[in-house]
């Protein structure tokens, strides 16, 4: 047993920090430490600094432009991101879709679509959720009926993540409402400037416009948007759900997110005396921050494990990772106080000139406070990611 | 990167894992338990011949100079197999010695198994605070004279020699002035009230009245002895957490090996989704205790001390959180069978509880971790 990493993982490391080091742009890297709304472009900006040094799809074979990283290149190259604050690469395109044109699309999907992922020429969306099929996703109504060369495509989708900057949106549609509901699904490439699809705004309760609902209203798509076979979608989907491994616990993040809690506590008064020196909330940070070092200890375990296929062992990482950073956000605005309640929407969209509040630290809190409740919800809700783990782990 | 145990280690774990399942089960665990001695002389030689005896001793004293590590693997399996024998207690006095210098002999016998070593060190006022010594050490002719009061000794009745923790300077709870002895259980003075706890291992109480010791009974230099104190608490704090993994994964076995057979409203009782979730609440638990077990055998054998404190705190913590939430949460879920004597469940929920309460409690390795980051 051994916990180090190699020497090639380290010079590994000393490489990613050096390139983060050079290309992070420094207004986005203080967005995402002080918790700034990103916009659209913000996000494009990086993804396209990163697909520059064909670093932007970790996970991709080489064949298709991935950088051929072993698993604890990737964890390092997460770890080292969430480190310096750079901004997610959106999920959808790279990590979501991709694999499942990889493993099932045509050649033709493949050549067209996986380029554009990597250069973000197409922002994806995903089209899954609806508003009677949340955990209980195999139930969606949204329906797809052939007609000639296409599908017309009725029906309504939710909680559809920043769809109001996408191209694509990939979506399970129900071809086949005969058969068991698991076994009528398809699973459909649409592109959002088709006819017929509209897009409605859902303010969360940080008031962030960061999800949607979008309808579908006789949308007209080419049966050559259609991944794999007619009715197979849901197969295609759960092998999605199988690729994520270790990202989701989002250690990194949360190591970033422990030590600006411990600056914060350092800095603030409780009795005359640093926060971080009373017991009480000294006792709440320990416990935080023993939890992170098992996740990551967890993390690591499961990715020396690498050689065998992605299991359920992510729906363990999925729930205290989610758990942890959670427990963060509460953490930090406890550790502000009464300087949290202030809002100010302008400073949060990168207004320099507070409207409201003159302490920059603060702002941004209590609003990702309360966006990070969504992290238990989103991805399978950790209660479902509980059922799988004593059905698919526990043979319950 | 390698979470993966050694050809050896996994060899050993087997053996140990063969020699439970043939000669400790449930029921002849039990029976030992029961007798008079607490403890079975025919188990400690079959521990000897697998070589644990010799484990942990270094090789000049014909050992096999295992590391934490090697350690953790066999703590697991004897966890597992909720072994009583006075395994830990003798390791832990090995360490002390090992770290100590000197006591060649001693140590040989224990590679042996001819001898067995306890390990005196709290005290009625002490708690987890092991610093808390008031058992004085006064130089006398060429030696010593140790006076004061053990509690809670494990397998104090079962040794032959005790390493004994006295103050021969400073204040109560002074790191300075703490001085350390191989005492022999026989020594004049030396009085031992031997006890039974309720996860069915012994201990004792351990009177010392004005006992004589030579200068070669010092186990390091006089009035230093915090740091190997403090290192081999480490250590026993580490093995324990492996042996609390390992009696959590048999616990958590037997508890879902009962879900899927046990029937209540015509169905294996784990069909409901209630219990279901604590299931899995458990496990999370047992993998987040794993991981800090590991950790600190890890960092056990590395050898930096901060790092050693602050993993071992934090595998302590981490280890007791889990310890308890899984040893009650098997048994409510075995029902009324659980809290009967019968059943493994209990043994495992009970042996639990003790090391939870052994060489510091939750509450205090969280502290100890709070004042090692600030």
């Amino acid at each position: 047993m051994d916990l180090n990493y190699t020497s090639d993982d380290l010079a590994f490391r000393d490489q990613v920090r050096a390139f983060l080091e050079a290309e992070l742009p420094q207004d986005l890297q203080h967005k995402v430490l002080n918790h700034l709304r990103l916009t659209k472009d913000d996000y494009v900006r990086w993804h396209r600094i990163l697909a520059r040094q064909g670093w932007v799809a970790p996970g991709w074979p080489r064949e298709y432009g991935g950088p051929g990283w072993t698993p604890a290149q990737r964890h390092i190259f997460e770890e080292e991101c969430a480190r310096a604050g750079t901004p997610p690469v959106m999920p959808f395109g790279v990590n979501m879709v991709a694999p499942v044109i990889m493993a099932f699309g045509s050649q033709a999907q493949k050549d067209y679509y996986l380029p554009r992922i990597l250069s973000c020429e197409d922002w994806w969306c995903q089209g899954y959720s609806e508003p009677g099929a949340g955990s209980d996703l195999a139930s969606l109504k949204t329906t797809a009926v052939r007609d000639g060369d296409h599908y017309i495509v009725n029906g309504q989708k939710t909680w559809t993540t920043l769809a109001q900057h996408a191209d694509m949106i990939f979506c399970l549609v129900r071809t086949d409402p005969g058969v068991r509901k698991q076994e009528g699904i398809s699973f459909l490439l649409i592109d959002m400037k088709t006819p017929g699809i509209t897009v409605r705004p859902i303010i969360m309760l940080d008031e962030d416009h960061e999800v949607n609902e979008v309808f579908f209203d006789n949308v007209r798509v080419p049966v050559a948007n259609l991944v794999g076979e007619e009715n197979r979608g849901w197969t295609y989907a759960k092998y999605l759900l199988g690729h994520e491994r270790t990202g989701i616990a989002a250690v990194g993040r949360s190591k970033r997110e422990l030590a600006r809690l411990k600056r914060m506590a350092g800095r603030e008064q409780k009795n005359g005396r640093p926060l971080i020196a009373d017991p009480l909330f000294g006792a709440k940070l320990a416990e935080l921050e023993i939890e992170l070092m098992a996740l990551e200890t967890t993390v690591l375990r499961v990715l020396a494990q690498a050689h065998k296929a992605p299991g359920p062992e992510a729906s363990v990482l999925k729930v205290r990772g989610t758990e942890i950073q959670q427990r963060l956000t509460e953490l930090i605005v406890e550790a502000a106080g009464p300087m949290a309640l202030p809002f100010d929407a302008a400073y949060l969209e990168g207004e320099t000139e507070h409207s409201v509040f003159d302490d920059d630290f603060a702002a941004p809190l209590l609003p990702h406070y309360f966006n990070y409740r969504k992290t238990s919800i989103y991805g399978g809700s950790n209660e479902i990611q509980r059922n799988i783990i004593s059905q698919m782990i526990l043979g319950l | 990167m390698d979470f993966e145990f050694k050809e050896e280690q996994l060899q050993l774990a087997d053996a140990l894992k063969r020699w439970i399942g043939r000669d400790y089960g449930f029921e002849a665990r039990r029976a030992i338990v029961a007798s008079s001695a607490g403890v079975s002389e025919q188990a400690w030689a079959q521990l000897a011949e697998l070589g644990l005896t010799a484990l942990p001793v270094p090789e000049e004293q014909g050992g096999f100079a295992g590391d934490a590590v090697d350690m953790f693997v066999v703590m697991q399996e004897l966890g597992r197999g909720l072994v009583v024998e006075p395994y830990f207690a003798t390791v832990l006095g090995a360490e002390f010695l090992r770290l100590g210098g000197g006591h060649a002999a001693l140590l040989e016998q224990v590679a042996t198994g001819e001898l067995k070593l306890a390990c005196a060190l709290g005290e009625r006022q002490s708690r987890h605070d092991m610093r808390d010594i008031a058992t004085r050490a006064e130089p006398a002719g060429d030696g010593w004279r140790l006076s004061g009061e053990k509690k809670v000794v494990l397998h104090g009745a079962q040794a032959g020699v005790l390493v004994v923790s006295a103050r021969s300077a400073g204040g109560q709870r002074d790191k300075d002035g703490v001085t350390l002895f191989a005492v022999p259980a026989g020594a004049p003075g030396v009085r031992i009230t031997e006890y039974r706890m309720l996860d069915g291992q012994r201990a004792a109480d351990v009177h010392l009245d004005g006992v004589q010791l030579g200068a070669d009974a010092l186990v390091g230099a006089p009035g230093a002895g915090w740091q190997i104190l403090e290192a081999a608490i480490d250590y026993g704090a580490g093995l324990l957490c492996a042996e609390a993994v390992g009696a959590m994964d048999a616990l958590f076995a037997a508890t879902l090996d009962y879900l899927k057979t046990r029937q209540q409203f015509r169905v294996p009782i784990g069909k409901f989704q209630a219990l279901q979730h604590r299931m899995a609440d458990m496990y999370i638990h047992l993998e987040q205790a794993r991981s800090m077990a590991m950790l600190a055998a890890v960092r056990l054998r590395s050898g930096n001390a901060a790092e050693r404190r602050q993993a071992v705190s934090a595998a302590k913590y981490r280890v007791g959180q889990a310890a308890r939430f899984v040893g009650q949460q098997a048994v409510q879920l075995h029902g009324g069978m659980g809290v009967t004597d019968e059943l493994p469940a209990a043994h495992y929920f009970k042996r639990l509880t003790t090391i939870e309460l052994t060489l510091g409690d939750a509450d205090h390795h969280l502290a100890r971790f709070m004042a090692e980051a600030s």
